[in-house]
């Protein structure tokens, strides 16, 4: 039992080290990760930000840095179904099952190679943020609070990613679905005060299980727009910014457990 | 000598469609049997069941002496498996790839290194061992996921459809591994649509239609069901087809089958040499100009026709997996 325990610890590892050996050996993936903040924050903070109103005023950069945060995590969502189904249209995914391996560890193995990725990711966004002037400004411990509830929301994002991923099973097919999965991670409070949008969408984005993260990594962080609005899932952003993602996984971490089974089916 | 793969009535249904109905399969260690059959005759799924990664309905199988259904993870470590995929990280050089693998099966990374080493150099990819994966030719990408699938020198190999899609060269350089994979004592289970391959590396041949083995045998017993040796005739005008079909006809006492396309007809000889004879001099009474006479034996193609009523569609099949 011990050893069963062992060996799947290190085939974790092993899957794991796999995807952290690309950040060693394909430079341009660093690169790759840094344009898409260095993209978004040049677009809203500088292109669409001089337009832009925050509510109770302040610095557009210092609102937007957490929406970005937030929407990095949930980007992953997209990488996570691509790798999966990519594993399984290539035969990965067959060869790994037909290994002696512990099975349990093809998906620990994605998860925590993908927390991993993300954690990186996270760190080189929020560089950028402070490249353009964004910063804490609530002490250290409340910021790494909010870093915490970011990765909590990529762990969400993960089951989400693996769930789909095994059912589209091609990554073309991932690259449609992320399509149509994309505009929902922009109906949130990362850019806009959903107060500014039409009321049925300022709604739904305030019920965005993205946008309590965004409104929690202001709060902490210190950040201009905490709290805006004045509805119960606005003003509960910390606490809902925990529900959501464990929510998010209690549903989609039992459903990708099952659909991984049904490959043998 | 014992038996490497046993199976006993493996049934496995999806919703209406079956695809295994019944399959019985003995395969002596140290040979090497070919599942043959058209797209669909339950080929793969049969691999895919003995390979542990398909449950089956109901029926018994052992590889390699262990238990399909209840020890899959004792079949996982004595055996390997190829696809049509190059089930490789494309990201990865041939080295990171192998030693992966080779640290999945549980080898100590020091002896995972060793053992991608040996079989680089083995598999003719030393030079090529630091470059990802990605930037290989088909043939080497080929070799690779045969390498990764021969970490633990396996009891018992599946190779499905191992050459689907390759060219004749990179064909040509799998049959030489597998033949000498086999030399060392691998039992290997291969399943192929190209009659040819099934004919130039299997011992014994179990053909596949709707999920069941309608025949078995070495290719030879197989060729010899379809009626012993097969005479060509291709004449130099199309005109004289059906002329020189009914002198070859006549001679063979049967209705030969005409192949328009290549000039050529073609008859079952049960007494070759005689039937030969009757043929040349029939041609020569008809005054039909015969660019080629051939006695041959019959091809497995011929046998799949015989055998099932329709041809084996190795040219569909082939298109289908490319696109």
């Amino acid at each position: 039992m011990i050893a069963r325990l062992q060996w799947g610890v290190y085939d974790t590892w092993t899957i794991t080290r796999r995807d952290l050996i690309t950040w060693v050996i394909n430079p341009v993936r660093v690169v790759g990760e840094l344009v898409f903040p260095i993209m978004f924050v040049l677009l809203f903070g500088y292109v669409f930000g001089s337009g832009m109103v925050v509510p109770g005023g302040g610095d557009y950069r210092d609102f937007l840095m957490p929406g970005i945060f937030a929407m990095t995590m949930a980007f992953g969502i997209g990488n996570t179904m691509t790798v999966v189904a990519t594993d399984i249209e290539r035969g990965v995914m067959d060869r790994f099952r037909s290994l002696p391996m512990a099975p349990s560890a093809i998906v620990a193995g994605r998860c925590s190679a993908d927390m991993v990725n993300s954690f990186l990711g996270l760190l080189i966004t929020i560089a950028c943020g402070l490249v353009v002037g964004w910063s804490w400004h609530d002490g250290l411990l409340n910021a790494l609070f909010a870093v915490l509830l970011l990765l909590l929301l990529r762990f969400a994002c993960l089951w989400i990613g693996i769930y789909l991923g095994l059912i589209v099973g091609s990554p073309e097919a991932a690259g449609a679905i992320w399509g149509l999965l994309f505009p929902f991670t922009m109906v949130t409070s990362a850019f806009v005060a959903p107060e500014l949008m039409p009321d049925w969408l300022g709604f739904l984005a305030e019920w965005n299980p993205l946008s309590s993260t965004v409104g929690a990594a202001r709060e902490l962080f210190g950040n201009v727009g905490a709290e805006t609005g004045s509805s119960w899932i606005a003003s509960n952003a910390v606490l809902m910014a925990a529900v959501w993602p464990l929510v998010i996984t209690a549903i989609f971490l039992p459903l990708s457990v099952r659909r991984y089974q049904r490959l043998s089916r | 000598m014992g038996l490497a793969i046993v199976a006993e009535d493996l049934r496995k249904r999806y919703g209406d469609t079956v695809a295994l109905d019944g399959l019985d399969l003995a395969v002596p260690e140290g040979t090497v049997c070919g599942l043959l059959g058209p797209n669909g005759a339950g080929k793969t799924t049969a691999v895919r069941v003995l390979a542990t990664l398909l449950r089956m309905d109901s029926g018994r199988a052992t590889v390699a002496g262990c238990d399909v259904t209840s020890d899959p993870r004792a079949v996982r470590a004595k055996i390997g498996l190829t696809s049509q995929h190059d089930a490789v990280d494309e990201a990865l050089s041939g080295r990171r790839n192998l030693e992966m693998f080779g640290r999945l099966h549980h080898l100590s990374p020091a002896a995972a290194r060793r053992r991608a080493d040996e079989l680089l150099e083995r598999f003719g990819l030393s030079e090529a061992a630091t470059r990802p994966a990605k930037k290989y030719s088909g043939g080497m990408r080929r070799r690779l996921d045969l390498a990764a699938s021969f970490i633990r020198a396996p009891r018992v190999l599946f190779l499905d459809e191992p050459t689907t899609g390759q060219d004749p060269r990179n064909r040509n350089e799998v049959w030489d591994v597998v033949r000498s994979l086999v030399a060392e004592g691998t039992t290997v289970l291969l399943t192929t649509h190209y009659l040819d391959e099934a004919d130039q590396l299997a011992d014994s041949i179990s053909v596949i239609d709707r999920g069941r083995v309608i025949a078995s045998g070495t290719p030879a017993e197989l060729k010899a069901r379809v009626g012993g040796s097969q005479i060509d005739v291709v004449v130099a005008a199309e005109s004289d087809l059906s002329v020189a079909a009914s002198a070859v006809g006549f001679a063979c006492g049967c209705t030969p089958s005409v192949d328009t396309a290549v000039r050529r007809v073609t008859a079952p000889a049960v007494e070759p040499v005689a039937a030969l004879g009757a043929v040349l001099r029939g041609l020569e009474d008809v005054g039909v100009t015969a660019e080629d006479v051939a006695l041959r034996r019959p091809t497995l193609d011929e046998v799949f026709l015989q055998l099932t009523g329709r041809p084996a569609e190795s040219e569909t099949s082939a298109e289908e997996v490319a696109a």
